[in-house]
């Protein structure tokens, strides 16, 4: 039996706890932002993506992104621990680890689980769920697990390499950013983009939202150091870059909309975090808070991309993610400094090594992202068809594909003495006739 | 019997209502409503994406009165949701035909 540190593991295991919670908070960020007749999808998508990407990740998806290496080629791994069979040994190339398998396995599906349901952003208001459900299986076991190996498992390509990616700058943040976009270009529109009003109907939410976030966020990238120890570095990064960007965002508000805005400090707040995530564990605070003052200013005119790019990436995943995470991965190779941890980046005497390393990272995460994710986005869209009918759309998919409405503010039309008056048939068995 | 209807902004409500409260007018009723006049709507900003809000929240209050009274709950309604920039409102009045007072029956004049 090897011996644990209880401390890690102890760090590890909240951190997973820290990292599932960031899903529901991405949820509400999003739901927030959505028409207020397709909220409660918004949700659903989310919470049930927690519940594929997770069985789907003890099941099979952890092996093959984490499992001993198929082939030596760094691409995939293999079988060994389906069903987390043989999981007592240690993390393949990770031997040193002082934690157990299985405390990595949980942080690491929690990673597994955002980065999939990051993609509701982009498509949102228009995916059947049936078909969402579909998509969000094939997506996370199609382009997340392979990239998960390349970049976080010790075996992988990437990795071996010398790629620095502390927490996801290119797995989470450039893949689900990329993914987004191109599951958007695949399945086209919300009908009446970009011509119809579609403002966030609950700014409140989102704010929460983002709140939990950088919250959860705190785990996402500090669990990441997989010690107590080495946690505090990212931990404080993270913090300050994403301070640094919320304050970075509303400024360009200020300069080019002449105001600041609620939702916008939430978004910076996000982008902040974001750009710190692939290299928290590898800067010190001059790098942290350039990296989030950069990412927030950087994130905050990127918004405005989609409408020129005509593809309606609706919650501007694309722009604060793949943007950020692109960000963030290059920046390491400039503010990376041995004395954190990893290598020097080229403003710390390091020269262009490690940065050519990051930029070589970031090709290959934007193109595996697009050209995998489109493969399967159309493959999805093909058989099943992913877009719910126009009558659907129109009415909302609260009411068309969950028969549910998120508020209960119209009072003639929803309250509950009104609902059941309403009613078409009574109910078969009234309080009065249950004797 | 005179129907006042005024639609005016909503935070000047409670004033106006004090107003026609101290005025004597013994009973109101208000909607939240939404709409548009001179002032048009107005420009919401979200992430750097700029919405037409057309229809910008009122309220509407509707008061019964006999013919006599109606100038000076106009009056009053007109003086006390005034702010004086674009956007205060409008109050007309229509003539009501028959009144019913639902509990006694009452009709006419004594229904007010």
């Amino acid at each position: 039996m090897p011996h644990y540190n209880s401390g890690d593991t102890a760090w590890v295991l909240a951190s997973a706890a820290l990292v599932l919670f960031m899903t529901p908070g991405l949820a509400i960020f999003y739901g927030g932002m959505v028409r207020r007749k397709n909220v409660l999808a918004m949700l659903m998508q989310n919470f049930v993506t927690m519940a594929i990407v997770c069985l789907a990740w003890v099941w099979f998806s952890y092996s093959l992104a984490f499992g001993p290496d198929w082939g030596g080629l760094g691409l995939l791994g293999d079988l060994r621990f389906a069903a987390l069979s043989h999981i007592s040994s240690a993390v393949p190339g990770m031997a040193h680890q002082s934690i157990p398998q299985l405390a990595f396995v949980a942080f690491q599906m929690m990673f597994a689980v955002i980065t999939a349901a990051l993609l509701t952003g982009s498509s949102a208001d228009r995916l059947g769920f049936a078909a969402f459900c579909i998509f969000v299986l094939v997506w996370s076991v199609v382009v997340y697990d392979p990239i998960a190996h390349w970049v976080f498992s010790p075996e992988g390509w990437l990795a071996k390499r010398g790629t620095e990616d502390f927490a996801g700058g290119t797995v989470v943040e450039i893949t689900s950013g990329v993914s987004g976009a191109t599951l958007a270009l695949v399945v086209g529109p919300r009908r009446g983009w970009p011509h119809e009003l579609m403002r966030p109907h609950n700014v409140p939410l989102s704010v929460l939202g983002a709140g939990i976030l950088w919250f959860g966020w705190l785990g996402f990238n500090a669990g990441s150091a997989l010690s107590a120890g080495r946690a505090v570095d990212a931990f404080i990064n993270t913090n300050t870059a994403t301070a640094a960007a919320l304050l970075s965002w509303l400024l360009v508000e200020k300069l080019r909309d002449g105001r600041p805005t609620t939702l916008g400090a939430a978004s910076g707040a996000v982008a902040g975090a974001v750009g710190i995530t692939p290299a928290c564990g590898f800067v010190n605070t001059v790098g942290a808070t350039v990296i989030g003052l950069v990412a927030g200013a950087a994130c905050a005119l990127a918004v405005s991309l989609k409408f020129k790019l005509e593809v309606d990436d609706s919650l501007d995943v694309l722009a604060v993610h793949g943007v950020g995470g692109f960000i963030g991965t290059l920046m390491v190779g400039f503010f990376g400094v041995s004395a954190v941890n990893g290598a020097n980046g080229l403003f710390y005497g390091g020269g262009f090594a490690l940065l050519g390393r990051q930029a070589l990272a970031v090709v290959v995460a934007v193109g595996w992202a697009f050209c995998a994710t489109a493969a399967v986005a159309w493959a999805v869209h093909k058989v099943v068809g992913m877009r719910v009918g126009p009558e659907e759309e129109l009415a909302g998919l609260d009411v068309s594909l969950h028969e549910e409405s998120a508020y209960d503010f119209e009072s003639l039309t929803n309250s509950g003495l009104s609902a059941r008056a309403f009613m078409p048939s009574p109910p078969s068995r009234a309080p009065a006739e249950k004797d | 019997m005179r129907l006042v209807t005024a639609v005016i902004k909503p935070f000047r409500l409670q004033e106006v209502q004090e107003a026609l409260r101290s005025a004597g007018v013994v009973g109101m009723t208000v909607s939240e409503v939404h709409g548009y006049g001179r002032q048009r709507g107005h420009t919401e900003v979200y992430r750097g994406a700029e919405y037409r809000v057309d229809f910008v929240p009122k309220v509407r209050i509707e008061v019964v009165c006999e013919d006599e009274e109606a100038e000076r709950v106009v009056e009053t309604i007109e003086s006390t949701a005034r702010t004086g920039k674009i956007g205060d409102g409008k109050i007309w009045v229509v003539a009501v035909e028959e009144l019913v007072r639902v509990r006694t029956g009452e009709r006419g004049a004594a229904a007010v």
